[in-house]
């Protein structure tokens, strides 16, 4: 059987999605998506700096990604839905991923405004995923609302810290019928690695492809971290033992010299 | 007359057309997303769509984000 991922009837070629904030160039952005084959990426909405424009983001996007613009900046649900509805006027298709944020030390995000939002954008026809703190009864309310996937924390935002709230997103897992998608403080391959192991549908890597020495490498690195990690979720990995079992036959040995 | 472009006060000649104030700002209109007073303006109203001494507008393209 194909082991395909679909989010709101679209197939996703790829289970890495990558953010696109922190590059050193927009150049860079747009190697990093093609090295790693990722067909999800993330952008933000922000006011135009007239006195030094920037090069708008989508011209170093592949045309065949599907863009995801993200909320940031929304400190409740009210802002989230007016930078929601903004990222669709300009033109990037109807995907959204809800960012409500009002914590400026951990940058955690807001589940209540989350689910609010959700709802509301949810009703006019976006393809919703929102960015939340792993909690089951979130989850479920996130579900209700009509999101489309799931976005857990693995740790705070550009923290490179890995899965540490690894229990809750197993929960997740294993209890809501979206696919689940884990989304900050991936810092290297190995926890993308272990978030896929897990079952998690599929991962958002930004700052750790962005700010290390070499991107696109990285990028390449990411994506076959996310393979592999796949692959051995449905492969069925044995079950970790307390007590060794010897992989060589026990029988047939030397006598043992005394 | 002024409006409130991006958050700092802008001095123009009012009414001015979003068409014809992105034209001043050297702005190309591509892919941009215009607000005036809280309410998106799609693009298709440009051209009439009549800006007044005070507003607030917003005007908006993708940057990178995670």
């Amino acid at each position: 059987m194909e082991d395909k991922l679909i989010i709101s009837g679209v197939e996703l070629g790829s289970r890495l999605f990558i953010g696109t904030g922190k590059f050193s160039s927009n150049a860079k952005v747009g190697e990093c998506i093609k090295a790693s084959g990722c067909s999800v990426v993330t952008v933000a909405v922000r006011r135009i700096d007239f006195e030094t424009p920037e090069e708008n983001m989508l011209n170093f996007i592949p045309s065949d990604c599907l863009v995801m613009p993200n909320t940031s900046g929304a400190r409740n649900s009210r802002d989230a839905v007016r930078i929601a509805r903004l990222a669709r006027e300009a033109g990037c298709g109807n995907w959204v991923k809800i960012e409500v944020i009002s914590d400026n030390k951990y940058l955690l995000p807001d589940n209540f405004e989350t689910v609010k939002a959700t709802e509301i954008l949810a009703k006019e026809g976006f393809v919703v995923l929102p960015y939340m703190n792993p909690d089951l009864m979130v989850a479920k309310a996130l579900k209700d609302a009509g999101a489309a996937a799931v976005m857990p924390l693995g740790a705070p935002i550009g923290t490179n810290r890995g899965i540490k709230m690894k229990e809750m997103i197993r929960i997740l897992i294993e209890e809501i019928d979206l696919p689940i998608v884990v989304d900050a403080g991936i810092g290297r391959p190995s926890h993308a690695a272990e978030a896929m192991e897990m079952g998690a549908a599929a991962v958002l890597v930004n700052t750790a492809i962005a700010t290390a020495h070499d991107p696109v490498a990285t990028a390449l690195a990411f994506s076959f971290a996310v393979k592999a990690g796949r692959l051995s979720f449905t492969s069925g990995a044995p079950v970790p033992w307390q007590y060794a079992k010897a992989s060589s036959p026990l029988e047939g040995f030397l006598d043992s010299l005394n | 007359m002024a409006i409130v472009l991006n958050g700092k006060v802008f001095d123009t000649t009012c009414p001015v057309t979003i068409k014809d104030l992105l034209s001043l700002k050297e702005m190309n209109a591509d892919r941009v997303v215009v607000e005036v007073n809280y309410q998106i303006i799609v693009k298709q109203d440009w051209n009439s769509f009549l800006i007044n001494d005070n507003d607030q507008v917003e005007v908006l393209q993708f940057v990178g984000g995670g």
